[in-house]
């Protein structure tokens, strides 16, 4: 059986439901919904790759490769803010973010 | 190519980057000193704007036209505004880093360009860069749990909207095969055999934007962002971004998906009323004022996205002036809100303002005209943004969207007279600390617009006549 681009784009949504499922299903560590944030755009990369290979196209890696750059600066605000937010609290866990509310 | 054309945006990057240089001098004032520097840089890209020239540049990926420069002068205004409010309180709370002001200057850049997107691609990186510069300055005062928190929140759903909007931008790619704002256009002009990848991705792109625009359902971050950030954070959140994110709304919606029309007609009617209707309700039981300007904030969305969804020249025309108006009332707000501090600390519970008619009559009168002015109360300029964007929900055929404006209109009154009625009948809660002139000079300012708005409505509403020309023709 050939792999085609249907297949890719199956596992991509299924990385993407994953992802989104890990941010809001996930109880325990904010670690984790960092992680999901990054399962969600590794399956917008699968998609752009399989897209991009299946149109002939260029321009879907070339937005893939941007959106690998960004991630990355994404992950490096998203690890700081959390380390302030540790040395504030001391605690990393998802129920303890709860002082904001009303 | 035509690089020439984008050149607000790269003067402003590039000072950006010398002005990030010039912080780093060890001396005692300055993030005074680069405050000015950005401020100065702001007018020059205002200057450059004025003088810009209509043309497409960076192989279709920049568009320059007379939307995008009307949008843009008022992400400036509200960028100088946010910075101006931010000066003396940054000092006082121990903020005064001169990251700040270079960070709002990135910030400003990523709007810019959001604004001239013409691809999708530079669509996201504009909105990356306003939004990773936001996460910053949210959790900007780092030695304060609600502010930490806030940015943690506010990062967290943030990169899920982007990572949304990503995802429906992958399948209008797969499914159209371009990018492009302008071969779109071209791909979906018959809605009929637009395929439905197409269709999906636009929900989700819509879902992203709602997101940078707190549109219910996408509002949960508001609230706790607006009170955790520091104040003029929030004043900053509460204007430029949604100015900005509005804007590549209009632009994505009217341009691209503008013959899909009917697909997306009917989710903007829905994310409008709800936001009206949430944003009327919800605030009605907040003691904590920026907890109030949230839903308020939220609220006012619904009304300007009433014009986006009659995708008709009245309806764009409805927007634009509503969110120049909110863009007034918003600012002098928030200042008045900044001013709100009692023996050295930051007061933000509404009952903090008891008594302020007598204690300090000036800020209480604009605070009641901006009150006024959100309420909708004729002769202020707010009431002229809602009659619009009514009209527009009437002519549009959609009477019913008007008749919730309308009444959720009323409900919102009520807090907002509340508000007033604190001001000048409560027994005073002591007096306020002396403000700085800035303050008192963006409040009178904003609240002379305001009241004037109904005398001189002409050069605004021209603007926004030729603004709408360039986007609908």
């Amino acid at each position: 059986m050939a792999i085609g681009l249907g297949h890719y784009l199956t596992l991509s949504a299924i990385l993407l439901v994953l992802g989104i499922f890990g941010i809001f299903l996930n109880r325990k560590n904010i670690i984790v919904i960092l992680m999901s944030v990054e399962l969600i755009l590794l399956s917008v990369n699968l998609n752009f790759v399989a897209f991009s290979a299946a149109l002939q196209d260029l321009a879907g890696q070339v937005f893939a490769m941007f959106v690998l750059t960004v991630a990355a600066a994404e992950a490096a605000i998203g690890l700081a803010i959390l380390v302030v937010y540790f040395r504030n609290r001391g605690t990393i866990e998802v129920e303890d973010i709860s002082t904001l509310k009303g | 190519m035509n690089w020439t054309l984008a050149m607000p945006e790269l003067v402003l990057a590039c000072a950006g980057l010398a002005i990030l240089l010039v912080g780093v001098i060890p001396r005692a004032n300055m993030n005074q000193i680069v405050s000015m520097l950005v401020i100065g840089a702001l007018l020059l890209a205002g200057v450059l704007l004025l003088g810009q020239e209509d043309g497409i540049a960076f192989g279709g990926q920049y568009v320059a036209d007379a939307f995008g420069r009307f949008m843009k002068l008022l992400v400036l205004v509200a960028a100088a505004l946010g910075l101006v409010l931010a000066l003396d309180f940054n000092e006082r709370e121990g903020l005064a880093k001169f990251e700040f002001p270079v960070l709002l200057l990135f910030a400003t850049v990523g709007m810019m360009i959001m604004v001239s997107a013409n691809d999708l691609m530079s669509l996201y990186l504009g909105l990356e860069l306003l939004s990773l510069s936001l996460y910053v300055v949210a959790a900007f005062n780092r030695d304060s749990g609600r502010s930490a928190e806030a940015g943690l929140k506010y990062f967290v759903l943030g990169a899920l909207a982007s990572g949304l909007l990503l995802y429906g931008t992958t399948l209008v790619y797969g499914f159209a095969g371009t990018t492009n704002f302008t071969r779109l256009a071209e791909a979906l002009n018959a809605p009929e055999s637009a395929p439905t990848g197409v269709v999906l991705g636009m929900v989700f792109i819509v879902a992203g934007l709602a997101f940078k625009i707190s549109a219910v359902p996408f509002h949960m971050w508001t609230p706790d962002v607006y009170e955790g950030a520091p104040t003029p954070v929030t004043a900053f959140f509460a204007s430029a971004p949604k100015l900005a994110a509005i804007a590549l709304l209009v632009r994505v919606l009217m341009g691209p998906f503008g013959d899909l029309a009917a697909q997306w007609h009917q989710i903007l009617v829905l994310l409008s009323a709800a936001s009206m209707i949430l944003g009327a309700f919800a605030a009605i039981g907040q003691r904590n004022i920026k907890r109030l300007m949230a839903y308020s904030s939220i609220g006012h969305i619904g009304y300007a996205m009433m014009g986006i969804a009659m995708h008709s020249r009245v309806g764009l025309h409805g927007t634009l002036l509503y969110m120049a108006i909110y863009l007034f009332m918003n600012a002098g707000t928030f200042a008045v809100l900044v001013a709100m501090r009692r023996g050295g600390r930051t007061v933000e519970r509404i009952d903090d303002l008891a008594g302020v008619g007598r204690t300090d009559p000036a800020m209480a009168f604009w605070m009641a005209v901006f009150m006024f002015s959100m309420a909708g109360i004729p002769p202020l300029a707010g009431f002229f943004g809602k009659l619009y964007v009514f009209l527009a929900a009437v002519q549009g055929g959609v009477w019913w969207l008007a008749v919730i404006g309308v009444l959720t209109s009323v409900v919102s009154a009520y807090y907002y007279l509340r508000i007033i009625k604190v001001m000048y009948f409560d027994a005073p809660a002591g007096a306020l600390d002396a403000r700085p002139a800035s303050l008192s000079m963006v409040m009178a300012g904003a609240g002379i617009l305001n009241i004037l708005f109904f005398l001189f409505p002409a050069p605004v509403l021209a603007a926004v006549q030729v603004a709408v020309a360039a986007l609908m023709g």
